[in-house]
């Protein structure tokens, strides 16, 4: 086997963007280079309350490795993260924590609801429990499941990654994302 | 102190060169969501102030809802990592209401399950301790056989993680085939595996370095503050309830207790760890002498008919949809039954007064009763010390909070 | 069972004059109600009795009993354990909705500190003598107490379900 046949078969390169081509310069739209860096080195921040936060730890180990996504870097910091994974049950005490911590992220940033608890309030139909976490912020993708199988994070992984890959440079600066912050309270 | 004493005596404190840190509910370290407003001197920990409750799930109220079959969804999302536990711990105190004797067979196979789950959540624990002090390898090597009693549970029951096994008077299916293939393979690799662990960490001298010593209990104040489990083991009492008030057929069982001395965070992490070598060889006892025979109580009030009979007879067709309904008949009483769960006694308190639901169900969560220790525990300690504490103690926020 | 029952039963009759009020055994517990401005000194005294010493507090917990009369509508369930002779037993204190305070048994049981804030917190029962008598698992201004039989589980302020269609 030649090493060409043994690169070809081994290596798996994520798909060029559409663009044209020549020799030495590949021209291409800004906002889908853009999109293409940053989906395959999303920053995962996981806020794990309950047990999809063992889920998550399981799907963080060696054998369904969220790394190979590009998310290698855990971030805890707010700051530093770019995609705020809700994982587990939140209550009504917890809400304002979690607030607070969508607020610290730097745009752009984005919101997996992982479980049935995050999504919708799960099974716990209860006075302490909120029901759903986009009761007080915006969710891009939501993971149903209790607790979700890791495949299936690992979809929700990937449709945030197709979000990402097709979002607008200017969209964090145009009205209508105002306006769904405003719907949230978010200034 | 509480917090808002805290808050008045803000200027206080600080006058005199403490500062207050919080140790916030979502930090990387504390596994679970807990806050702990600390008071410190420097690096050393003057006062801790905990705050809990932020997964409060409202488990009691929501069992006075539900039908008692229904129940056992919710005890699964107690103490997470060792859900099988919680769920015969249910089944138990409803078979001791209604005075069902479960079979041998089902008795042991109860067994294996749950000392499959007390391996998974020890080495949960246990990877987690050495995480913390930075040594991230050995998480990665457990998770691998973590994945194989998940395997296990998906062939028995169907779920990896939140399982709902079992049912009130035996189990809902009998092992098959390629169930006892995966135990038995889990069986053989499994010890090699914790070898591996343990010549990473439990003769590490910088592991050893910084736990021995670290928020270190006595085994009065341990007994005084209510702690069972490992913690406790770890102080030198050798209480573990399956020897103590046997259930389930553990006194046909040969396994011993391993105790520590000190009952600081290397005795406990030691304790958890010799404890999987003793379910391990509970599980291949078990499997040597398991008799053959039917795997539920002879119930049909309780236990749902086979499908056959709900189709083809009028009885079993009655008893199904009286079950389903919850419209089974319970006896007036009151039951305590405690099991060994992976940090000590699990209890339940059942107060049923005939109706289709429970009128009162405590949960004795030992999660809740040894947190309390946290903040006498760690007083005088450095941080880095306290965040090892809190992670040898294996504080699982879904008990806590209940 | 009923010889540690009758046993410890009068033991604590000829201690105490007019604590004890029932003895009963209820599936092989035994259980005993006294009186609620007792409940400190009997528990010390069982903690060194001389047959059984209960050194070890497994719960407590609160419940509600609506249907009863009103001077034992809240009942607080205390359960012991001897471990060295492995004797279990269950004791209990009824009090009325107006004098709620039961005397706080935090300086013999460290254990009962936040179990008896979690029995505050649910039924709203004061222990007297508590060090730090708070709210430990709901929120902070919760305006009642949610274990009480006659507040509903589900948040009524919630919109996003319709409960018609939940069946309730």
């Amino acid at each position: 086997m030649s090493e060409k046949d043994i690169i070809e078969r081994n290596i798996n390169i994520t798909k060029a963007p559409e663009g044209i081509e020549g020799a030495g310069f590949f021209a291409t739209s800004l906002d889908q280079v853009v999109g293409l860096a940053r989906k395959n080195s999303i920053w995962p921040l996981p806020f794990a309350t309950s047990c999809c936060g063992i889920e998550f730890m399981a799907t963080m180990a060696s054998h369904y490795d969220l790394a190979r996504f590009g998310s290698e870097r855990l971030s805890f910091s707010p700051r530093q993260a770019d995609l705020l994974m809700v994982m587990g049950t939140i209550s009504k005490k917890l809400a304002p924590v979690v607030k607070q911590v969508y607020l610290q992220m730097a745009e752009p940033r984005w919101v997996l609801a992982m479980g049935a608890c995050a999504s919708s309030g799960g099974i716990f139909d209860t006075y302490s429990v909120l029901q759903g976490i986009d009761r007080i912020i915006p969710v891009d993708v939501y993971v149903p499941g209790c607790p979700p199988r890791p495949e299936q994070v690992i979809d929700g992984i990937l449709r945030v990654q197709e979000l990402v890959g097709k979002e607008s440079l200017r969209r964090r600066n145009s009205p209508e994302y105002t306006e769904l912050l405003a719907s949230y309270g978010i200034e | 102190m509480n917090a808002t004493e805290i808050e008045k005596n803000r200027s206080e404190l600080e006058a005199k060169g403490y500062t207050i840190l919080n140790l916030g509910p979502t930090h990387p370290a504390t596994h679970g969501i807990f806050q702990n407003i600390l008071t410190m001197d420097g690096d050393i920990i003057i006062d801790a102030v905990p705050t809990v409750g932020y997964i409060h799930r409202a488990f009691e109220k929501l069992a006075e809802r539900r039908a008692f079959y229904q129940i056992t969804t919710i005890t699964d999302r107690m103490n997470y990592c060792s859900s099988p536990i919680n769920n015969f711990g249910w089944h138990m105190t409803m078979e001791k209401l209604l005075g069902i004797e479960v079979p041998k067979r089902a008795q042991y196979l109860r067994v294996i399950l749950m000392e499959l789950a007390r391996i998974a959540d020890h080495l949960i624990c246990n990877s987690v301790i050495g995480v913390d002090t930075g040594a991230l390898s050995g998480f990665l090597y457990v998770f691998q056989e973590r994945e194989k009693i998940y395997e296990i549970y998906e062939e028995i029951c169907g779920a990896r993680l939140t399982t709902n096994i079992g049912r009130i008077g035996g189990l809902e299916r009998d092992f098959s085939p390629k169930a006892w293939e995966k135990i038995h393979t889990f069986v053989d690799t499994v010890p090699r595996a914790l070898d591996e662990f343990a010549t990473l960490l439990s003769r590490n001298r910088i592991f050893m370095d910084r736990t021995v010593g670290a928020g270190p209990i006595s085994a009065e104040r341990a007994l005084n503050y209510g702690f069972t489990g490992p913690n406790l083991r770890a102080t030198g009492v050798d209480y573990d309830v399956r020897v103590a008030s046997p259930y389930s057929s553990y006194e046909d069982f040969e396994f011993d207790i391993p105790i520590g001395e000190n009952g600081d965070t290397y005795d406990r992490f030691m304790v958890r760890q010799e404890e999987m070598y003793q379910s391990l060889s509970i599980i291949k006892q078990a499997i040597a002498k398991l008799p053959s025979g039917p795997i539920h109580a002879d119930v049909p009030e309780i236990y749902l008919p086979p499908k056959e009979d709900v189709y083809n007879n009028m009885e079993a067709l009655i008893y199904q949809f009286k079950i389903v309904m919850g419209e089974s008949n319970v006896p007036v009483g009151e039951v305590y039954h405690s099991v060994e769960g992976g940090n000590g006694e699990l209890g339940f308190y059942l107060i049923s007064d005939g109706g289709r639901t429970p009128f009162r169900l405590s949960l004795r969560r030992p999660c809740f009763i040894y947190y309390q220790a946290y903040t006498e525990m760690i007083k005088g300690a450095m941080l880095s010390d306290a965040i090892l504490t809190l992670s040898s103690m294996n504080v699982i926020a879904g008990e806590l909070d209940a | 069972m009923e010889n540690v029952t009758k046993d410890i039963g009068n033991a604590l009759l000829s201690k105490f004059t007019d604590a004890l009020i029932q003895q009963e055994l209820i599936l092989d517990f035994p259980t005993f109600t006294v009186k609620k401005e007792s409940i400190l000194a009997v528990l010390a005294f069982l903690y060194d009795f001389e047959l059984y010493q209960f050194k070890f507090m497994t719960s407590l917990c609160g419940v509600h009993y609506p249907d009863n009369p009103i001077e034992k509508e809240f009942c607080v369930v205390y359960q012991l354990h001897d471990m060295v002779k492995n004797q279990r037993i269950r004791l209990k204190v009824f009090t009325s909705e107006k004098h709620i305070e039961v005397p706080s048994v935090t300086s013999l049981f460290s254990t009962a500190n936040w179990l008896e804030r979690e029995t505050y917190d649910f039924f709203g029962i004061k222990f007297t003598g508590h060090p730090n008598l708070t709210k430990i698992l709901n929120m902070e201004d919760q305006p009642y107490f949610p274990l009480r039989k006659q507040y509903q589980l589900e948040d009524e302020t919630r919109e996003d379900k319709d409960d018609s269609k939940f069946g309730r």
